[in-house]
C-alpha cells in the first residue's frame, strides 16, 4: 500500500480552509506576491461563513456617532470576561472598519442608511448600533465578495480536498498531507508557510448549528504538529437555535431577530430576560440569554418543544420579511412557522468555539514556525465569550494578518525544505485503517455516541462529575475509534472520511472536556454548577493544551496578558477582573 | 406555471394549451381580417383600426395595420417563451427531455435573431394603441337619429374599455419599455430626472410582474371586442345599452 | 411510527440503479434528513454533498422526483406516503450517487470580467437604497446550480453557454452602481447569452426565488441589444462617436 503514488502540489504558502478568514488570507498573501493555493473541504463558496447573518461588527459610527473603536474593544473584552487577549481586541477594533469598507471596493452590497451609507443593526452586548449588515444573510454576502476577489487574484482553488496532515520539517512547517474526496486519492501539498483557517468543531456536540465541516480538524493537525491551543474549554452556545421539528433542531435562529426588536417570552407569557437582565434585557450577551432560556426550561417555564419564545410579529409583516427574509422562509418552509404572525420557538444551540490554536496578535502565527491560524480556530480574541457579529470582523482583520504574516514568513525563508516520507507513511496508515478487515465499529455510530456524551457531559451546564463521565466516554471511544471499518471504495466515500474525522473530534472532546475540568469557576460560556462564582485567580489565566513528546495532553495555566495603562484606563469606571458574582 | 402546480397535471398540460389558444387565434385573426372590415357604427374592430384604405379592393386593410400587433406579440419575451417551449418544445417542460436533433442556436441565428427588435415593435404597437383609446373613446358617443353624437354607455363601449385597458396593461409592462425607463441605467441618482425615472421604472417592474396575464387577457379581449361586433353585424344580439 | 421508502441513486460514472432504503419518519423530516439516516445507518459510503440543512448553503441540489430541488428544503411529507426518488442533477457529470461535477460553473465564473470601481475611488462608498435595491436580488444567489441543471441549452445542447447562474451574477456586476466595466460583449461573444430562450426554467426552480429571467436575464439581454442590435443607436455612435451608452 505504501507504492501508492501520490498527487503533489507546491505553493509558497497554503491556506486550508475557504470561509472568510481562508479567503481573506489568500487575497492578501497573494497581494503580497506569494504563489498561494487554497484547499477547502467543500465546494468554494459553501464554507461556514455562509451561515453568518446578523452582520459584521466595526464601529464605523455611521448610525451612532458615538461608536469608536475604543466603545468596540471594551464590548469585546467585557463580553470575553476579560480573558481575552487585550492586544487582539485592539487590533480587531482598530482595523475592522477599514476591513468592511475594503469589502465594499470589492463590490458588496450591505443595507443603507438613507443617507447612503452602511446601515448598522444593534446586537447583544454592543453598546451601539454596529452590525453592518445585508438582511440576514451577511456571510453570504461577505463570502460571495472574497470569493470572487480570491478567484480573480489568481489564487489556486482545490475544492473539496481534505487535508489531515501538517508535515513539518525539523520545526518548520514544511506541506500538508491529506485526500481528494472526490477520488480518494491521497494528496500533498509541500509549502513554506501553512494559514490554518479551518472554522470550530461544533460538530462534537448534538444540538449544533454547524454543518458537517465542523470536525476540528484544523485545531487538531495544529495540536498534533506541536502547537499550542488556548482556551479549549471555551464552546458558545448560541442562545437560538430552533427546536422543532427535530431534523432542525439547532440550526440558527439569527441574532438579528432580537436585534430587530424580537422579544423571549416563556411559557407564561412573561419576558423573562427583564430577571436575567433587566438592562439589556433580550440583547444580553450570548452566555447569559442561553443561561436565562435554558434555566426557565429546567424550572418548567419552557415553551411545547422545551426551548422559549421568541416573539417578532409586532414589528409587522413586512418590516419582517424585508430585514428578516431568510428566517421567514426558514420556519415557513421547515417548521411550519409563519414568523409574521406567529411566535418561534428557540432553544440554545451549540454555535462556536472561542479556543483554539494560540496565536501572535500582530502575525496571527502559531507556535510552530510557519503555521498560522485566523478565524474560529484561532483562540484569544473573544476570551469567555465572543459578542454575535465579532466573528464576521475577526475572519476579516485576522484573515488579512495571517495572510501577510505567512507572507512574510515566507520572504524571510531561505533554506528549502525538506517532505519527510515517514510522517507521510505514518498518515496514509492511518487513514487507510478503516479499510481493514479487522475492523467492526461503524464511525457513524461513534460520533453520535460522542455527539451524546458532550451535549451530556460538557454543554450548557457542566460539573465535576458531568466532565469526568464525558471524559470517560470519550477515552473509551478513542479506543473503539481504532476499529473502525467502512464499506465501500475510496471514491467519494463519506463514511471513510467520517472515520478520520472522529479521530480528531474525539481529542478535540478531550481537550475541551480536560480544560473543562480544570477551570473551577463560571466564566462566560463556562458554566460550572458546582463552582458557580466568577474566581478572581482564573480571572487572569488562560489554559493552554498541547501535546507533549510522550503523544499525551498536557495542560498548563498562562497567564492573561494585562493590557498597558492607556487600554486598562477605558474600565476605570469598573472592576476590571472581579465582576460582580 | 410553478414546478408545484405543474406536478398536478401531465407535463404536456401547457404546452398543448397554448398550442391550441395561439393557433386559435392566428385562424381567427386571419379569418377576421379576410372579412375586410369590422364596423359597426360607433365601433371599430381593434383587427381594422386605424382605419386605413386599402389600395386594393381584394386586399383587406387589416393586413396593414396587424403585423403590428401582431409582431409585438411574436417578439414579446413572454410568447417567446410560450411558443418556445409550445411550437418548438425547446423545451416541451422543464427537466423533461427535449425532441429535437438539430443543432440548437437559441436565438443567435435567423430567424429568431429578430426577436432583439421587439422594441420598435413597441413602439408602433403604442401608435396603435393610441388609435385604441381613440376607438374606445368613439365607442362611448352614440349617434341619434338626427346624426349628432352624444354621449352614453353600452355593454359594447364597456368591453371596448375594458380591451384597451388590458391592452395598455399588455404594453406598458413590456420589458423593453421597462428597458428604457430604467433598466439600462446603473445609478439613478447619478442622472437627469434619475428619481422620476425610478419611480416609473418601479411602476412598470411592478406591471412587468403580471406581463403574462395581461398578454393572456388582452389576447382574449381583443378577441371578444371582433367577436361582440360581428355578432352585432351578423344581428345575432343586440347591444345593451345602458345610458 | 410510519417509514419512508426512498428510491436512491446509487453508481457513479460508469453506470448505477436506483436501491430502495426505508427510514423510520420524524415529524417535519426533510428529504435530506431521511438521505443522512440512511447514510448513517445503512450505506455509510453514500455519497451526497450538503453544509448547512437549512438552504442558506447550495450544496444539497438533486433531482426528487425528476424535480431539480434543495433536499434540505423539500419535506418528506409534501410525498405523502408516495415513494421518493432521489436522484443527482442529470445536467452535470456524475461522480457517484447524489454527487456531480459542477466545476463547469466555477470555470466559467473565473472568466467574468470582476467588479471594477473607478480607479482610484475609495470606500466608503455613497450608494443610495434607490440605487442598489435590484442588486440585493442577484446577491441572494446561493449558487446551487439549480438552475444550471434545468436548463435545457446545457441540459439537453450541451452549449458552452454560461447558464443563468452566471448571468445572475453579470447582471449583479453590469448595475452595480459604482462598477465602470461593460460587459456587453462578453455577454454576447463569450457568456453567449443568446443562447437563452427565455424559457424560464431556471427561475421556476431557484430555491431563493430570484426572479432570473425578467430580472436579470432579460435586463442584460436588453443592454446587449442596445450594443449590439438596435440599428438607430448603431447610427447614433457612429455619428456621435462611442461611448454614449451607460454601460
Ligand atoms: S430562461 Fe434561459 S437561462 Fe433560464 S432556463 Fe431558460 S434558456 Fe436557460
Ligand atoms: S440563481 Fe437561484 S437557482 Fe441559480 S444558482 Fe443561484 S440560487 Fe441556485
Ligand atoms: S416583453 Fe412582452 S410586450 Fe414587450
Ligand atoms: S444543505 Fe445547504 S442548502 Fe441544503
Amino acid at each position: 500500500m505504501s507504492v501508492e503514488k501520490y498527487e503533489v502540489h507546491e505553493h509558497d504558502v497554503i491556506i486550508i480552509g475557504a470561509g472568510g478568514a481562508g479567503l481573506r488570507a489568500a487575497i492578501e498573501a497573494s497581494a503580497l506576491g506569494c504563489s498561494v493555493g487554497l484547499i477547502c473541504k467543500s465546494l468554494l463558496g459553501k464554507a461556514h461563513t455562509v451561515m453568518a447573518e446578523g452582520g459584521v461588527a466595526a464601529a464605523l459610527a455611521n448610525v451612532d456617532p458615538q461608536d469608536g473603536w475604543q466603545v468596540h474593544f471594551g464590548d469585546t473584552m467585557r463580553g470575553g470576561q476579560f480573558i481575552n487577549n487585550y492586544r487582539m481586541a485592539e487590533l480587531h477594533a482598530k482595523e475592522s472598519p477599514a476591513r468592511v469598507y475594503e469589502l465594499e471596493e470589492w463590490g458588496a452590497l450591505f443595507d443603507r442608511t438613507p443617507d447612503g451609507k452602511i446601515m448598522q443593526r444593534p446586537f447583544g452586548a454592543h453598546t451601539y448600533r454596529r452590525l453592518c449588515h445585508v438582511g440576514d444573510r451577511t456571510g453570504l454576502e461577505m463570502i460571495r465578495t472574497l470569493q470572487d476577489k480570491t478567484v480573480a487574484s489568481g489564487v489556486e482553488v482545490y475544492m473539496e480536498t481534505t487535508l489531515t496532515r501538517l508535515l513539518k520539517d525539523g520545526n518548520r512547517i514544511a506541506g500538508a498531507f491529506g485526500y481528494v474526496r472526490e477520488t480518494g486519492r491521497f494528496v500533498l501539498f509541500k509549502a513554506k508557510a501553512v494559514v490554518l483557517a479551518t472554522g470550530g468543531w461544533g460538530k462534537v456536540f448534538k444540538v449544533s448549528s454547524n454543518s458537517w465541516e465542523c470536525t476540528g480538524d484544523g485545531v487538531m493537525m495544529a495540536y498534533d504538529a506541536g502547537a499550542e491551543l488556548i482556551d479549549m474549554e471555551m464552546v458558545q452556545f448560541h442562545p437560538t437555535g430552533m427546536v422543532w421539528p427535530p431534523g432542525v433542531r439547532g440550526i440558527l435562529v439569527t441574532e438579528g431577530v432580537r436585534g430587530e426588536g424580537g422579544i423571549l417570552k416563556n411559557n407564561k407569557g412573561e419576558r423573562f430576560m427583564e430577571r436575567y437582565d433587566p438592562k439589556k434585557l433580550d440583547l444580553s450577551s450570548r452566555d447569559v440569554v442561553a443561561r436565562a432560556i435554558y434555566t426557565e426550561v429546567q424550572e418548567g417555564r419552557g415553551s411545547e418543544h422545551g426551548g422559549a419564545y421568541l416573539d417578532i410579529t409586532h414589528r409587522g409583516p413586512e418590516y419582517i420579511k424585508k430585514k428578516l427574509p431568510s428566517m421567514h422562509e426558514q420556519f415557513l418552509k421547515l417548521a411550519d412557522v409563519d414568523i409574521t404572525k406567529q411566535p418561534m420557538e428557540v432553544a440554545p444551540t451549540i454555535h462556536y468555539a472561542m479556543g483554539g490554536v494560540r496565536v501572535e496578535p500582530e502575525t496571527s502565527a502559531s507556535t510552530v514556525s510557519g503555521l498560522f491560524a485566523a478565524g474560529e480556530v484561532a483562540g484569544g480574541l473573544h476570551g469567555a465569550n465572543r459578542l454575535g457579529g465579532n466573528s464576521l470582523s475577526d475572519l476579516l482583520v485576522f484573515g488579512r494578518r495571517a495572510g501577510e504574516g505567512a507572507a512574510k514568513y515566507v520572504k524571510s525563508l531561505n533554506n528549502p525544505l525538506k517532505i519527510d516520507e515517514a510522517q507521510i507513511e505514518s498518515e496514509k496508515k492511518l487513514l487507510l485503517r478503516p479499510f481493514n478487515e479487522s475492523g467492526t465499529e461503524n464511525p457513524y455510530q461513534i460520533h453520535e455516541e460522542l455527539q451524546n456524551a458532550m451535549q451530556e457531559g460538557a454543554g450548557l451546564a457542566r460539573t465535576t462529575e458531568s466532565l469526568e463521565k464525558a471524559l470517560k466516554k470519550i477515552l473509551e471511544l478513542q479506543q473503539r475509534a481504532q476499529q473502525t471499518r467502512v464499506p465501500g471504495s475510496r471514491l467519494y466515500n463519506p463514511g471513510w472520511h467520517t472515520a478520520r474525522d472522529i479521530v480528531f473530534m474525539l481529542t478535540v472532546s478531550e481537550a475541551i472536556v480536560r480544560c473543562a475540568i480544570e477551570r473551577k469557576e463560571s466564566r462566560g460560556a463556562h458554566w460550572r454548577k458546582d463552582f458557580l462564582s466568577k474566581d478572581e485567580t482564573w480571572g487572569k489565566q488562560n489554559l493552554v493544551t498541547y501535546k507533549d513528546t510522550s503523544g499525551a495532553m498536557k495542560i498548563k495555566m498562562m497567564p492573561t496578558p494585562q493590557m498597558p495603562a492607556e487600554l486598562a484606563q477605558l474600565f476605570q469606571q469598573e472592576p476590571v477582573v472581579t465582576a460582580k458574582k | 406555471m410553478s414546478v408545484a402546480s405543474s406536478n398536478e397535471r401531465p407535463w404536456w398540460f401547457e404546452p398543448l394549451s397554448i398550442v391550441v389558444v395561439l393557433s386559435g387565434f392566428s385562424i381567427y385573426a386571419i379569418w377576421a381580417a379576410l372579412q375586410g372590415q369590422g364596423a359597426y357604427h360607433n365601433y371599430l374592430s381593434p383587427f381594422f383600426s386605424p382605419k386605413l384604405a386599402s389600395p386594393f379592393s381584394w386586399f383587406s386593410p387589416a393586413f396593414l395595420i396587424l403585423w403590428v400587433p401582431l409582431g409585438f406579440r411574436a417578439t414579446c419575451y413572454y410568447y417567446r417563451k410560450a411558443y418556445y417551449r409550445s411550437f418548438f418544445w425547446d423545451p416541451p417542460a422543464c427537466a423533461r427531455p427535449e425532441l429535437r436533433g438539430e443543432k440548437y442556436s437559441g436565438e443567435t441565428k435567423f430567424p429568431f435573431i429578430i426577436n432583439n427588435l421587439h422594441r420598435y415593435f413597441f413602439l408602433l404597437a403604442t401608435i396603435v394603441l393610441a388609435f385604441l383609446w381613440y376607438d374606445a373613446i368613439l365607442a362611448f358617443f352614440f349617434k341619434d337619429g338626427s346624426g349628432n353624437a352624444h354621449f352614453g354607455a353600452a355593454l359594447g363601449s364597456l368591453i371596448f374599455l375594458i380591451n384597451v385597458v388590458l391592452l395598455s396593461l399588455y404594453s406598458f409592462s413590456c420589458h423593453s419599455l421597462r428597458h428604457i425607463i430604467g433598466g439600462k441605467m446603473d445609478c439613478f441618482t447619478c442622472s437627469l430626472a434619475g428619481g422620476a425615472r425610478h419611480k416609473t421604472w418601479g411602476w412598470v417592474s411592478i406591471l412587468n410582474e403580471r406581463h403574462p396575464l395581461w398578454a393572456w387577457l388582452s389576447l382574449f379581449s381583443v378577441l371578444s371586442v371582433d367577436i361582440y361586433i360581428r355578432l352585432l353585424q351578423a344581428g345575432l344580439i343586440q347591444d345593451v345599452r345602458f345610458f | 411510527m410510519a417509514e419512508i421508502a426512498l428510491k436512491i441513486f446509487r453508481g457513479d460514472a460508469s453506470g448505477g440503479a436506483e436501491k430502495e432504503y426505508r427510514v423510520e419518519a420524524t415529524p417535519g423530516m426533510v428529504v435530506l434528513d431521511a438521505v443522512l439516516r440512511v447514510q448513517a445507518t445503512q450505506a455509510s459510503d453514500l455519497a451526497v454533498r450538503w453544509n448547512c440543512k437549512a438552504a442558506h448553503c447550495g450544496s444539497c441540489s438533486a433531482e426528487v422526483n425528476g424535480k431539480p430541488r434543495l433536499m434540505c428544503k423539500t419535506r418528506t411529507d409534501e410525498f405523502q406516503g408516495k415513494e421518493i426518488h432521489v436522484g443527482p442533477m442529470r445536467a452535470f457529470k456524475l461522480i457517484k450517487d447524489l454527487v456531480t461535477d459542477v466545476s463547469f460553473n466555477y470555470k466559467t465564473a473565473r472568466m467574468i470580467p470582476a467588479f471594477t470601481p473607478p480607479a482610484g475611488e475609495k470606500a466608503p462608498f455613497t450608494m443610495y437604497e434607490k440605487d442598489v435595491e435590484r442588486l440585493y436580488e442577484y446577491h441572494k444567489c446561493i449558487e446551487c446550480f439549480l438552475c444550471q441543471n434545468v436548463c435545457h441549452v446545457i441540459r439537453d445542447h450541451k452549449a458552452p453557454f454560461f447558464g443563468p447562474r452566471q448571468l445572475v451574477r453579470i447582471a449583479s456586476l453590469e448595475m452595480h452602481p459604482k462598477d465602470t466595466l461593460d460587459r456587453a460583449q462578453f455577454l454576447k461573444d463569450t457568456a453567449l447569452i443568446g443562447y437563452c430562450n427565455i424559457t424560464k426554467c431556471c427561475t421556476e426552480v431557484c430555491p431563493e426565488h430570484i426572479h432570473i429571467t425578467d430580472n436579470a436575464i432579460i435586463p442584460l439581454k436588453e443592454r446587449v441589444v442596445d450594443e449590439f442590435y438596435d440599428p438607430v443607436q448603431w447610427i447614433w455612435r457612429k455619428i456621435m462617436g462611442r461611448n454614449s451608452n451607460g454601460g
